[in-house]
């Protein structure tokens, strides 16, 4: 008897490889004495190497563990961005009380377990190793949300979190075993080939599997109608895991909503195209409209992120070459418009009483333009405003929908940026134009130490290089490729290729 | 030229965030000096014969998405930039007289606007077009927000809520405008070269289908902008949030991207939607015509007179336009920058009203004249401009205006002609009400101090000068508009043409069967 050793390419999992020896590494320090301050340094050298990792791999498809990954330029730009987000979310966290209550290293641990899911999931080409990516994406996210252990509102948001995310990771789980059972391959080139030969175009089984799968997926994107619990698990998480949160789950979502659908489905366009497009247009409606009126920055962030995944849901529905740029596009710009958001917010949250509220923010432009310019730069963007990264991610994306005949939703995105513009201009407002007179009488708040458990005020906070360096770095960059976009596009150009090409 | 012109006033602005506060100011003022020097080289330099575009620069920008970096000045800009200069130089040469709050991020958004209104204008890429037109809106957002007046005390809305009002009504009419242009150079690619260019989708046309509906998006997006009846609402909140300095140039200029942004865009890339549509654009001129007079005959606030007088007089630029006869857009440009020359100095003087009487109501006004007859005189020739007196460069306008719909479609003209009637009334009474009457008492009349003289006098100057040689403009827009109008049927009566298109589909559709 002969046994033939499976050719294993390891320069292709090298990645995966280097975030789980990383997090391995980083648990570990966190029982050695000496050892327990390096927990976000050493993450930040694990996250750096697959990083590098990954750009060696840049421009050299290749298919991995007998078709389970597939290691392409879409995977490692989606990946790319999840790392950047988690090397700002370890700087967030510096000095962070959730990242002491639970334990430098366990928490550091969990956000690499959670890249690790990411990394995966955006190379899953097939349905087991989409179901467990996910499940590896998602668990790690449920403990590091409830992490601020003395706040209530940390452990409801882990918990609402959970059964949420697990209904969600259910019902997709439901759907692939119908798409399963009609096509007989877990395998996406397989599921569309199983489609075809047994006849099975338009068939109840494969549509109600394609409805659960997009349920599922539309849980973890938070697509409306499926988005109730983004609001109250973004405002009850660290601010610094929210972020992460927003821009990195996000992105890994759409990634394998894009394969699964443009790949797997690509034949049944006809039957998902719509019903995405309707999807995409609700919560476009939707998550502007809560956003009206919100006074949590992080409540707010949480609806508008409603309303992005719809403008970015769009760049699914047309399932073309130039949609899948405009989504990877998008996805960067979205990264550093948040970015630049959540740090400023984390750093009023540590320097006033007032939490993440919008009067934390009150006349930030008059007393620390280094704060207010980042959050209005990334606001102006998030509003699709010129001379940032909003504006041609706005355009890359209208220039999909109208190519793929969807032009209806072009004028969809463009009516729900109008009404974004009054809450995210309200926070503009609320930095640059109120009297000096009122915002010194509610500067210092009667309410000040009345509740024991709020957060110790740390003046200095939005001073430290840890928070104003990542502020202004993702605010640089908004604007900078808002006007040099080129590198950028060309980035989301291969992206674009290496599914459709 | 082009990119010089565009881009330092930006440059200047930038340096102007390192110096000490005090220095800003004169920085800035000299930053819009340097700008006024090239737009009148470019003036100079420009060769009065031609049609062509000239100083046009073109290089790729985001070649992925068919984006170009793509600059250049003809008879429709050259001078629309000019004005937009010399306003900007005595906007900002007014406000460096006077102590501003936060002075570095001021005169530096002051400088970004101008950019950005300078860009709308050089711009020869559609949607470089789109890009600046939604750009100045930014700085603006700011100047009025930050720098302007809460109105609560009046019944009126904060300045931050005015300034939403504004940049949400011209934001709903310029993000639909994103969308048209995309779908303007797709269509027109058709699967093809993506190409923004203007003179590129000009050559490939559109079909009359879709013309139709991207013609309301751009129209939507410029009658906000500037602004037109019914689509107003938001002119008069900010106009009295607004911050004088930045409501000059704003008032003088911006309002003119819209009326330009028919000439550039809508008429060359849209003439079979332009021709079918003429009458509901001229209908809601001649309403903007009528309802910009009445109200101007009865705000009490001098601000509000001169904006809702601004609402006319661009209705009468839009009638011009839509005349779709040379003539008639030949006096809308040269009126442009008349109405530009007329309406800065108006609110500049309404500064001075409000710093000599502490008030801006025109019923607690009077009687300045008596110890000031220089500001008095410099009103007057304002005013008189304003109504177009004969002589003025603003009658020319006028009447060539007038005189292109007379041509195209009598009955407009003859409703469009109690405009100027009209105008004689808002323009007089405004003077008459602060200049003379029974000065109320308390007030105290001061003369116009040298350094504000030096601001306005030159303005006033600039009327004067237009008014005895109107041919400066006149001449170097004529080849470029003939042009522009010559896409729309140009000479003969435009619904002729139409008419000529239909019984050709007839033909057509009789030959099939």
């Amino acid at each position: 008897m002969s046994f033939n050793e499976p050719h294993i390419d390891y320069a292709g999992i090298s990645p995966l490889i280097a975030l789980t020896v990383g997090l391995c590494v980083v648990l570990l320090s966190a029982v050695f004495r000496p050892l327990r301050r390096t927990a976000p340094l050493l993450t930040m050298v694990a996250l750096g190497a697959t990083a590098g990792l990954l750009v060696w791999q840049w421009d050299d498809p290749k298919t991995l563990i007998t078709g389970a990954l597939r290691l392409d330029d879409l995977a490692i730009s989606i990946s790319l961005i999840a790392i950047l987000t988690a090397a700002f979310c370890v700087l967030l966290s510096l000095r962070e009380r959730a990242t002491e209550e639970a334990g430098s290293g366990e928490y550091h641990a969990l956000l690499l377990g959670s890249v690790l899911g990411m990394t995966m999931l955006a190379q899953a080409t097939n349905l087991v190793t989409f179901f467990v990516a996910l499940e590896t994406l998602s668990i790690p996210l449920y403990i590091l949300c409830a992490t601020n252990l003395r706040r209530e509102g940390s452990l409801e948001s882990g918990l609402k979190y959970l059964i949420v995310g697990s209904i969600g990771s259910a019902t997709l789980l439901y759907g692939m075993a119908f798409l399963y059972g009609g096509t007989g391959s877990t395998n996406f080139a397989g599921i569309a080939h199983g489609i075809a030969r047994s006849g099975l175009d338009g068939d109840p089984l494969i549509l109600i599997g394609i409805a659960m799968a997009a349920v599922g997926l539309a849980f973890k994107t938070s697509i409306a109608p499926f988005h109730q619990w983004t609001p109250d698990v973004y405002q009850g998480a660290p601010t610094p895991i929210t972020s992460f949160m927003a821009v990195a789950t996000k992105a890994a979502a759409f990634a394998v909503f894009l394969r699964f659908f443009d790949v797997a489905l690509g034949s049944q366009l006809d039957s998902w195209q719509p019903a995405l497009a309707a999807l995409a247009a609700i919560s476009i409606l939707v998550g502007n409209v809560g956003a009206l009126g919100q006074d949590s920055l992080k409540r707010l962030m949480g609806w508008s992120g409603v309303a992005q995944a719809g403008y970015m849901l769009g760049s699914v529905v047309v399932a073309s070459e130039a949609g899948t740029s405009a989504l990877v596009f998008y996805l960067a710009a979205y990264a550093f418009m948040n970015l630049a958001a959540f740090a400023v917010i984390v750093a009023r949250e540590r320097e006033t009483v007032f939490g993440d509220d919008i009067r934390g923010v009150r006349g930030l432009g008059a007393e620390r333009p280094l704060l207010a310019w980042p959050l209005t730069i990334s606001m102006l963007a998030l509003a699709g405003l010129p001379a940032t990264t909003g504006f041609i991610g706005k355009l890359y994306l209208i220039e999909a929908l109208v190519e793929g005949d969807y032009t209806w939703l072009a004028v969809f995105i463009a009516v729900g940026t109008m009404i974004s513009l009054a809450y995210y201009l309200r926070v503009v407002a609320a930095m640059w134009m109120r009297p000096e007179g009122e915002r010194a009488a509610g500067a210092r708040p009667a309410i000040a130490g009345a509740s024991p458990e709020a957060d110790p005020v740390d003046p200095e906070a939005g001073r430290r290089w840890s928070l104003a360096g990542p502020a202004l770095l993702a605010a640089a960059a908004t604007v900078f490729f808002g006007i040099v976009p080129q590198p950028l596009v060309d980035f989301a150009e291969h992206a674009g290729r290496s599914l459709f090409g | 030229m082009s990119s010089a012109i565009l881009w330092a006033p930006l440059a200047f602005g930038l340096v102007g965030l390192f110096l000490p506060s005090r220095a800003v100011g004169w920085w800035a003022t000299l930053g819009a000096v340097v700008t006024l020097g090239l737009a009148i080289a470019a003036v100079l330099g420009f060769d009065s014969g031609s049609s062509a575009l000239q100083y046009a620069v073109d290089e790729p920008w985001i070649s992925g998405l068919g984006v170009d970096y793509s600059l250049g000045v003809d008879g429709l800009n050259l001078f629309l930039i000019l004005l937009t200069a010399v306003l900007w130089v005595g906007g900002v040469a007014f406000a460096a007289f006077r102590e501003q709050e936060r002075p570095k991020t001021f005169y530096f958004l002051m400088l970004v606007a101008e950019t950005a209104t300078l860009g709308s204008f050089l711009a020869q890429d559609l949607l470089l077009f789109v890009l600046f037109f939604d750009l100045m809106l930014v700085p603006f957002y700011f100047l009025f927000g930050a720098w302007g007046h809460d109105r609560t005390a009046e019944g009126g809305l904060t300045a931050s809520a005015a300034t939403l009002k504004m940049i949400v009504y011209t934001l709903i009419g310029s993000l639909l405008m994103l969308v048209a242009a995309i779908a303007t150079a797709i269509i027109a690619a058709d699967g093809g070269h993506l190409t923004f260019s203007i003179a590129a989708l000009q050559e490939q046309g559109l079909s009359h289908g879709s013309q139709q509906w991207i013609f309301w998006f751009f129209a939507a997006a410029f009658l906000v902008k500037m602004p037109a009846f019914l689509l107003h609402g938001w002119m008069p909140d900010a106009y009295r949030a607004a911050p004088l300095p930045a409501l000059a140039v704003f008032s003088g200029v911006l309002a003119k991207v819209g009326a330009y942004g028919f000439l550039r865009v809508v008429l060359p890339l849209f003439p079979d939607a332009t021709v079918e549509f003429q009458e509901v654009i001229l209908l809601i001129a001649l309403a903007s015509i009528l309802y910009g007079s009445v109200m101007a005959f009865t705000q009490t606030n001098v601000r509000l007179i001169a904006g809702y007088s601004s609402v006319a007089q661009l209705g009468f630029i839009t009638a011009g336009i839509f005349a779709l006869r040379a003539d008639g857009s030949d006096g809308a440009v040269l009126q442009m920058v008349n109405h530009g020359l007329v309406v800065a100095p108006t609110f500049v003087i309404v500064a001075l009203l409000l710093e000599r009487t502490g008030t801006e109501d025109i019923r607690e006004m009077g009687g300045l004249a008596l110890r000031a007859p220089v500001l008095a005189a410099l009103f007057l020739i304002v005013a008189l401009a304003t109504l177009a007196m004969p002589g003025s460069a603003n009658f020319v306008g006028e009447f060539y205006i007038l005189n292109g719909l007379f041509q195209a479609k009598i009955v407009f003209a003859f409703v469009a002609i109690s405009g100027v009637a009209m105008s004689a009334y808002y323009a007089l009474r405004l003077y008459q009400g602060t200049m003379h009457n029974r000065q109320p008492e308390g007030l105290l009349s001061r003369e116009i101090g040298v350094r504000d003289a030096l601001v306005l006098v030159p303005l006033v100057l600039c009327i004067v000068s237009l008014a005895l040689y109107p041919q400066l403009i006149l001449e170097r827009t004529a080849p470029t508009v003939a042009q522009t109008v010559a896409k729309v049927g140009g000479g003969e009566a435009p619904e002729a043409q139409l008419a000529d298109r239909k019984a050709h589909d007839w033909e057509a559709t009789l030959a099939k069967r």
